[in-house]
């Protein structure tokens, strides 16, 4: 006798959220990216679908990184310091499918660059490149209000992904993204309570569920995956039984919390037991990444081309039905 | 939570009228609305407006269903009039209400399967509502098993333990209580659990505090169904309320608003 699958009856789908206008909607990119739009739990063909491949954004730095091992500057050697020849190096040699422009420059601790310096560098990226782009702010709101309208405004009509907004500073940045039609990054720090409030207010700001992308935040693997994992799991399974609050989809800092850990940027003098650094770190990174992808994760930033490489790989397989 | 709206019900004068002068508006215009307030379904009741129960209960269902494609819980006790509004109904539906004898049991489940409608099995039998909670699981049991034998799914089945004027018998919601909690552990998946709410406060003043007391207190031993009045605010703030607090659903701090954005 056959056995069947046991399989859940879903009620509902994550949303579906495009990134990037082409020319047939009045921007540059050459394709657009689509993220979200499953109707179950991560992988499972025989219960659902899962229409859109995770996708990778490959991180890229408007400064030279302050805190980024000799293993993880290797492959970028030679375009730091210059976010398009960097970006268009992730793209051309490393396969990025999306960028992620990261401002970490106009941090006030590191290097305070102005909001038209930053969209400056955001310009040079969409000329470089014609991957559809992420731009994310440093992260300090005050400076992020000044800088990320300037970046909107220059990246005007190209569909971009912005972030990020909070639960106590959502109206600008939600603003900006209404004005020059781009979607936008719902942050919050691990809490799911959280999480829904800052959808239900940019909702309630005038912007559709289906231009917001959710960053619960992440934990890297040894430093706290586990809590990332079962937030990003509650908030799925409440997507998928009905609540559409929770329905965006889902992004992942994955290289900038991996390459956190000492098992991943510690040199081989300091821990000769741990292997080459060179392949462990990236090896951190696509661990990271992997158990993300079975949380429901819909967007990774990623940062080391082996690591980015492999992870495709697995997203490849796993999304291959079976 | 599952909400199906009370207030399309002939014994309604409004709508009562509105069946007899054949008045689209008013009963679209009450659909609407109490999809607004958060209603899954609505329920229609052609109650005693008309001579022709049958012809109402149609013209009911298709005025309803030129606005809403939700499922529509036909409301009636009898067989030709049930068999008009399912026929008359497209897209999903419910079959409102069965007793839980063998016979009615057979003829009506047979009928849910025929319209691949979803069934309300009340907790009567041909005693009549039984006193005490073994009774009501009885019930429910001989529901389950005849639901099996006429292939229809568990979950289209919607066991009512049958609420009671409280102040006919002060014991009655006690007993209801307890057989929701046990109904919860009859079958995996677990039978849906409705009740009629507003009966429970027939004849009582205070009714609506009675109602949304109550229905707090049943959605925290498992219920998951109700017939209610959706434009009763405080009714719906307390539900949303409870199912959050059992967990149901994620809090934030505008709960309230975000489940009214479904």
């Amino acid at each position: 006798m056959a056995l069947e699958d046991p399989k859940e009856k879903w009620s509902s789908a994550v949303a579906t959220v495009r990134i990037g206008a082409t020319a047939a909607e009045g921007g540059t990119r050459s394709r657009e990216v689509v993220l979200g739009g499953e109707t179950t739990l991560p992988f499972l063909h025989f219960e659902g679908a899962s229409p859109n491949m995770p996708v990778v954004a490959m991180e890229v730095l408007d400064c030279p990184p302050r805190d980024w091992p000799e293993a993880l500057l290797k492959p970028f050697e030679d375009v730091i310091g210059d976010p398009a020849a960097w970006a268009a190096k992730c793209v051309k040699d490393y396969g990025a499918e999306m960028i992620c422009l990261r401002l970490e420059g106009t941090h006030p601790d590191s290097g305070d660059k102005s909001p038209d310096e930053a969209a400056k560098a955001v310009k040079a990226v969409l000329e470089a490149v014609d991957v559809p782009l992420m731009i994310w702010g440093c992260d300090v709101d005050d400076k992020d209000n000044m800088v990320l309208p300037a970046c909107s405004q220059a990246a005007a009509g190209e569909k971009c992904l912005l972030g990020t907004a909070k639960e106590d500073n959502y109206r600008t940045l939600t603003a900006a993204c209404l004005a020059d039609k781009h979607a936008l990054i719902a942050e919050s720090p691990l809490d799911i309570n959280i999480a829904k409030q800052v959808n239900i207010l940019v909702s309630e700001a005038g912007l559709p569920l289906d231009r917001v992308v959710m960053y619960p935040t992440t934990g890297g693997l040894g430093y706290g995956i586990e809590y990332a994992y079962s937030i990003q799991e509650r908030g799925r399974l409440a997507a998928l039984t009905g609540d559409k609050m929770m329905s965006p989809p889902v992004v992942c800092q994955v290289g900038q919390e991996a390459w956190r850990a000492k098992e991943a940027k510690a040199t081989a003098e300091e821990a000769p037991q741990w292997g080459p650094p060179d392949q462990r770190g990236p090896a951190w990174e696509a661990m990271t990444a992997t158990a993300l992808l079975q949380a429901g994760a819909d967007l990774l930033i990623m940062r080391h081309p082996s690591a980015v490489a492999w992870v495709r790989k697995v997203a490849e397989e796993l999304s291959r039905a079976a | 939570m599952i909400v199906i709206g009370e207030r399309i019900n002939g014994m309604f004068k409004a709508v009562g009228q509105a069946i007899q002068d054949r008045d689209k508006a008013v009963i679209q215009d009450l659909a609407q609305r109490q999809l607004a307030e958060g209603a899954n379904m609505l329920d229609i009741n052609v109650g005693t407006a008309t001579a022709d129960p049958a012809g109402g209960m149609r013209w009911l269902v298709e005025s309803v269903r030129e606005v809403t494609d939700v499922p529509l819980s036909i409301d009636n006790p009898n067989l030709p009039t049930m068999k008009a509004g399912l026929e008359a109904c497209s897209g999903r539906k419910m079959i409102n209400s069965t007793i839980g004898s063998d016979a009615a049991l057979d003829t009506f489940l047979a009928l849910a399967k025929e319209h691949n409608a979803m069934i309300v099995c009340l907790c009567i039998d041909d005693k009549g509502v039984p006193v005490d909670v073994d009774g009501r699981l009885e019930i429910a049991m001989r529901v389950l098993a005849k639901a099996m034998e006429h292939d229809v799914p568990i979950e289209d089945v919607y066991i009512d333990p049958i609420v009671l004027p409280v102040k006919a018998d002060q014991t009655g919601p006690g007993k209801v209580l307890e057989s929701i909690k046990q109904f919860t552990m009859l079958s995996d998946p677990a039978p849906h659990i409705v009740v009629g709410l507003s009966n429970l406060s027939q004849g009582s003043v205070d009714r609506k505090l009675i109602n949304r007391t109550f229905l707090t207190m049943a959605i925290g031993v498992g219920l998951d169904a109700a017939i209610l009045d959706p434009l009763d605010t405080e009714l719906m703030d307390a539900m949303i309320a409870a199912e959050m607090l059992m967990n149901r659903t994620i809090y934030s701090d505008s709960f309230l608003r975000a489940y009214r954005q479904k």
